[in-house]
């Protein structure tokens, strides 16, 4: 049915909707996160789902404490190269369809410890995030912004078609590989399959 | 007969209306899984323990059996105490039946007792 003849019959006070908008909308209408904080960052999370923000509006406000019951990873703090294998792993051991959300400047890009030698710089190094916030710490409201976004980014998803969204693609992986603790680094230092480093262009 | 019968449908009914609202949610995410979203198994996804890190070692360990000394001295002390203590409130009320029969059950615990000094159990070390 194409958009023209449903708001015609929308005039007529007939609502028409999709099997897949129907399912979207239940599930941007709960996407349970999972009870995880690195950081500073993780404070504002916590202030995100308390009353004065009340994060219970997105239908999001049960932060789960296993990864096999939840729906959206925010990584809200800071990434050490310690923690990434773990912080991996819990992502594999999450259920499809996942979310994730890299909160604040240490989660997307390493932030002020972006220079060091122990924070891995940016966790979309690993796994596919599907938000990114800026911040330092951001404050809750970003975190709500970047709930509406994910929202808009899941009723958006098509359920069939060349275009479906990336879960439901049988080759496309559910897991990643997990980086090992290295004598340097993280072994390997980030996942081709997801992330490639920005080629440096000089004009002049 | 057939009135008490009768009587008993509404819960009938009811009973299979909750079963099927318990099952009709389950039996639509099966047949939703089935049909939209492939199985995507995995090391990781399979693994037992969920807290982020490999489990090590092994399950089968073994446990020190000396444990079960502190479990007969518990036993000696406590239990002994719960018994003793209506034995002393109704102690003037009793018959010499019950008096000898108390008198065994102390004197097995003491016996007890004597075996664990006996073996040393007693001394700190």
């Amino acid at each position: 049915m194409d958009q023209e003849l449903r708001s015609e019959l929308q005039k007529q006070g007939v609502f028409t909707t999709t099997l897949e908008d129907l399912y979207n909308w239940g599930r941007k209408n709960s996407v349970w996160p999972l009870g995880f904080g690195l950081a500073c960052c993780a404070i504002e999370m916590i202030a995100a789902s308390m009353s004065r923000w009340d994060l219970a509006r997105f239908g999001a406000e049960v932060f789960r404490p296993s990864p096999r019951q939840a729906d959206l990873m925010i990584v809200a703090g800071t990434v050490t190269k310690k923690m990434a294998p773990q912080v991996v792993r819990l992502y594999n051991q999450m259920p499809e369809p996942k979310y994730v959300i890299a909160m604040g400047a240490c989660a997307i890009s390493g932030g002020p410890f972006k220079q060091g030698y122990n924070v891995l710089k940016g966790i979309d190094r690993f796994i596919p995030v599907d938000v990114h916030i800026p911040g330092c710490p951001p404050r809750p409201e970003a975190l709500l912004h970047a709930f509406m976004t994910l929202q808009e980014k899941i009723d958006q998803q098509q359920l069939t078609g060349a275009g479906r969204a990336r879960h439901l693609h049988a080759d496309k992986p559910s897991e990643f590989p997990v980086p090992e603790f290295g004598e340097h680094d993280l072994q390997p230092p980030n996942n081709p399959a997801v992330w490639k480093a920005p080629k440096m262009t000089r004009n002049g | 007969m057939s009135g008490d019968n009768a009587s008993y449908l509404p819960v009938i009914i009811l009973m299979l209306a909750a079963v099927g609202f318990a099952l009709a949610p389950l039996t639509l995410a099966w047949l939703w899984a089935r049909n939209f979203s492939p199985k995507k198994p995995g090391q990781d996804k399979n693994a037992t323990y969920e807290c982020g890190l490999e489990s090590k070692g092994d399950a089968w360990i073994q446990f020190k059996s000396e444990y079960y000394l502190y479990a007969i001295i518990f036993l000696i002390f406590d239990v002994e105490t719960v018994f003793l203590l209506p034995f002393a409130v109704a102690f003037t009320g009793l018959s010499a039946l019950a008096f000898i029969e108390m008198m065994v059950f102390v004197f097995m615990l003491v016996a007890g007792l004597v075996w664990a000094w006996q073996k040393g159990v007693l001394t700190w070390k």
